[in-house]
């Protein structure tokens, strides 16, 4: 088989698995400053690298969402919540006396700089943290990455892709009907108005489903090749007693008696299920169009990223003052040199990524 | 090709079989086309060649149906996927994937072709079907002809020697639809692919067809024939065809070019209508016409001044500026996506002006109270579904009875005037289209509003639904309603549209009276004043009056 032209676009899994290092790396620390370092290196690797269908933004909406996150947490922070024990009062806001019972629980009053501080260091990780998860889904969609799912998977994988994009459409149903309820005269807003369009919308999706599903019966959906019995029953085998193993394993892992068995086993039952999926897909004749490629660069995107991650790990175990700076006292965090360093270690992607172009 | 072998198919729960003996064969490489009114079994036909009758939808097929010497009966649809390709009435139910590259390459990829094939042919059907351009945008993004572009490619990359189309062109605006049958013919002509296809909008696609089987009635056999000799049986035919049994001329011409070469004799014998641009208001118009010459400012319904409406960064409608008077019925047409149905929506109350305003009976809609509304304008919108939510048809007109506070029995009273014989006790989606339009019209018309809207009214209506529903609306306009319909079909609208509203991109490109806006418009002249052009005759109702 001669090879297909190289797709343009780097392997998804490759993305995702960067996106999540650099996730990971994020809540390793709350030092501001690699924080905001991990945010720049995304935002700037997504700038560069994301592709240019009018369809690419979620990174945006990923973005809006941090924001929030750290806006609430600060309001929380100030608002309510336990005190820490600070000294530089920034404001004292009325404090709602609540009975004793609520004792921990705290409306209102002193509101110190070190609360503040704290709160923002934790809001800013798992604002970084969505930030990354946004990157993912910006620089290569989630349906691109289940369509590499081998192809044992590849109906389940079809399941969720449809169920994807059957979601926004039974939103705008919702929003239709209940925009139709103002033709009838009946007020459009409000829960009432949403119970009585639930039938009508779950009549219509239910039509549509039907509906899709003749479609994908009559396009060749779920056809099967004849596989020998012998490797039908292997193939149950290996699939079943791999993933029984796995739950062994693990279990063997997480318990304190088990350490010996534990890891060997749980490797044993991933080879075993792995090699089940496998044969699997010879039951489905499908083939793929335009696979994506895991080649040397989606190596090495993905080994950035998780040197990084591997680098912040290393780090906040060796130096815990640099990558948590303290909050009381207070002080101004400062850049740990290395770690930060080792944070520029996931621009890689922007330099040897191809070119955000559209392939042509 | 494709072979019906005395078939009859009895649904589950049905006494009647839905269709009989049908016993036809589809030849290769032709394009067969078939046609009849609704509810005749058209898609059952269609749905027994790729095996979705009976291994989808139940029920009990006798007889045989083989598709390249396959039996339906021992190979499922999915079995059938590499010679048949099936798309359905509503492109959007279609698709599997959300990109266009991709839901080309679906079906080939379920019969599992090598990759190069694959590649190869997505470029060939790309080019094919001029969708190169597309080929990376997401499936919701496109326009209806793109979409339906987009369903036929998608079923001819893993090369079916058949091809089944359920109504590929009834949503389409007629540019687009022209877009498509080209498609289609140029896959008769150059690939040798067969085609089966049903569609109510004869006009379009007759003169494509190499032959036509006509369906006649429910459980009636169907007959196959040239399209000459079975339009001059059909109790369903375009315009071209009535003017042609009008004139008497044999054999029956299927195309404007056909009709213009004979209708010169037609055209002496007609001479130009006395007033001439006004020909349409001697015939029918006279009230109409009369009263808004007397009345220099005719009395305001309803308008728009510089009407902006942006949504989704998008603009929808650009500075707007018209006015509706009572017994009128004005048509808006335009392209798919033009901006017809938000205008329609924002005279309604449902969408919100960005500038501009609008008022309808005195009252800013989307600032007026529902019930309060009703009274004023009422919309049937593009799925008359949207509008019907109760278990029965008895339940829906009780509802709609207490929405506008009408006297109990007034929506059920309107709804056996308007089509005798709908029963009490069916679930509105078991009505057919042409009912359930008429349910939906009734339940509005319960308001009694002044102004009627209705949104593309003639999707999925077969003529006699159609001739029903113009006859329907010209009572109301002679009522004194004012009707504004939304629409593509230039044979509805030359029917009964007293003015035609042309929308290009948001904007009012041609407003003024039917006859003459529709002919200096060829993708919206109707194929009477095609053929009889430069007189500005509009359908063959005035033809045969002004004949007498």
């Amino acid at each position: 088989m001669s090879e297909v032209p190289t797709p343009t676009q780097l392997h998804p899994a490759a993305w995702w698995l960067w996106s999540l290092s650099l996730g990971t790396a994020a809540t390793r620390t709350t030092n501001p400053l690699l924080l905001t370092l991990l945010i720049t290196t995304s935002a700037y690797v997504v700038a560069t690298c994301r592709p240019t269908t009018p369809h690419s933004h979620p990174y945006s909406a990923f973005l809006k969402l941090a924001l929030t996150v750290l806006l609430v947490r600060l309001l929380f922070a100030t608002a309510f919540g336990s005190p820490l024990p600070g000294t530089h009062t920034l404001l004292t806001l009325p404090e709602v006396p609540l009975p004793h019972w609520a004792q921990g629980i705290r409306i209102g009053g002193r509101i110190t700089a070190e609360t503040l501080t704290f709160a923002f260091y934790d809001g800013l990780k798992l604002a970084t943290l969505l930030i990354c998860v946004g990157a993912a889904n910006a620089l290569a969609s989630p349906t691109r990455l289940l369509k590499s799912l081998p192809g044992a998977l590849y109906e389940m994988g079809v399941a969720v892709v449809v169920a994807l994009t059957f979601a926004p459409n039974l939103i705008a149903d919702v929003r239709r009907l209940r925009a139709a309820r103002r033709l009838r005269g009946r007020p459009d807003k409000g829960l009432r108005g949403l119970l009585q369009v639930g039938l009508p919308v779950l009549e219509g999706a239910l039509e549509r489903s039907v509906a899709l599903a003749a479609a994908m019966d009559a396009r060749g959906y779920g056809r099967t090749a004849e596989v020998p019995a012998p490797v039908r029953r292997t193939t149950t085998a290996l699939t079943l007693g791999g993933l029984l193993g796995v739950c062994a394993g693990t279990y063997g892992l997480l318990t304190a008696e088990g350490g010996a068995y534990g890891l060997p086993l749980l490797l044993a039952g991933l080879t075993a299920a792995l090699t089940g999926l496998r044969l699997g897909g010879r039951r489905t004749p499908r083939t793929r169009y335009r696979p994506d490629r895991w080649d040397a660069r989606a190596c090495l995107v993905a080994a950035s990223g998780m040197a990084v991650a591997a680098a912040l790990t290393l780090a906040s175990a060796q130096d815990p003052t640099a990558l948590h700076p303290g909050v009381i006292p207070l002080v101004a965090p400062a850049l740990p040199l290395w770690p930060a360093a080792a944070v520029l270690l996931g621009l890689l992607p922007a330099f040897i990524a191809p070119s955000p172009k559209e392939p042509s | 090709m494709i072979r019906f072998k005395d078939v009859s198919v009895t649904y589950a729960g049905a006494t009647e079989p839905t269709v009989r003996n049908v016993d036809f064969e589809v030849p290769e490489g032709e394009l067969v086309l078939l046609v009849g009114p609704s509810g005749t079994g058209k898609s059952t036909i269609l749905n027994a060649v790729s095996g979705l009758v009976p291994h989808f939808t139940g029920g009990t097929l006798r007889g045989r149906v083989t598709v390249a010497g396959r039996d339906t009966r021992t190979h499922k649809p999915r079995e059938l996927a590499d010679v048949v390709g099936t798309v359905g009435q509503d492109p959007l139910s279609h698709f599997v994937t959300d990109t266009v590259e991709d839901e080309l390459a679906y079906g080939m990829e379920s019969l599992g072709l090598p990759p190069t094939v694959m590649r190869r042919r997505v470029e060939e059907t790309l080019d094919l079907l001029g969708l190169t351009d597309l080929r990376t945008r997401p499936i919701a993004t496109l326009s209806g002809g793109q979409q339906q572009r987009v369903a036929i490619g998608s079923v001819l990359t893993p090369h079916p020697r058949a091809l089944i189309l359920d109504e590929p062109t009834s949503a389409l605006d007629p540019a687009a639809a022209e877009e498509v049958l080209a498609v289609l013919q140029r896959l008769v002509h150059d690939l040798g692919t067969t085609i089966l296809m049903a569609e109510h909008r004869l006009e379009r696609v007759i003169q494509y067809a190499d032959q036509v089987a006509v369906l006649p009635a429910p459980g009636a056999t169907p007959a196959l024939g040239t399209p000459a000799e079975m339009m001059a049986v059909s109790p369903v035919y375009p315009p071209v065809v009535d003017l042609g049994r009008l004139a008497g001329w044999t054999p029956l011409p299927l195309t404007v070019r056909d009709a213009r070469r004979r209708a010169a004799s037609l055209r002496n014998q007609l001479t130009q209508p006395a007033s001439a641009p006004k020909g349409r208001g001697e015939l029918r118009d006279q009230p109409h016409a009369t009263r808004s010459r007397q009345h220099p400012a005719p009395p305001e319904l309803a308008g728009a001044h510089s009407l902006s409406v942006t949504r989704a960064r998008i603009q929808a409608l650009r500075n707007i500026t018209l006015t509706i008077t009572p017994g009128e019925t004005v048509a808006l047409m335009g392209r798919n996506g033009a901006g017809k149905s938000t205008l329609l929506n924002t005279l309604v109350g449902l969408t919100k002006p960005s500038s501009g305003e609008v008022h309808v009976g005195g009252a800013t809609p989307h600032r007026t109270p529902p019930p309060a509304l009703i009274r004023r304008v009422g919309l049937v919108p593009q799925d008359p579904r949207d509008l019907l939510y109760a278990e029965t048809v008895a339940a829906e007109c009780r509802a709609a009875d207490q929405d506008a506070q009408a006297t109990p029995g007034t929506c059920r009273a309107l709804l056996s005037d308007l089509l005798p014989g709908i029963p009490d006790t069916t679930h509105p989606r078991d009505l057919s289209e042409g009912q359930r339009l008429t349910l939906a019209l009734a339940v509005v018309l319960t308001a009694r509003p002044p102004l009627l809207l209705l949104d593309e009214p003639t999707r999925g209506l077969d003529y006699a639904a159609k001739s029903r529903l113009a006859t329907l609306l010209r009572t109301l306009a002679a009522e004194g309603h004012a009707i504004v319909l939304a629409t593509h079909d230039v044979e509805l609208a030359a029917e009964i549209a007293h003015r035609v509203i042309l929308l290009a991109d948001g904007e009012v490109i041609a407003d003024g009276p039917a006859a003459d806006v529709v002919t200096a418009s060829p993708s919206f002249a109707p194929q009477v004043s095609k053929i009889l052009a430069p007189q500005k005759w509009l359908t063959v109702t005035e033809v045969r009056e002004a004949l007498r």
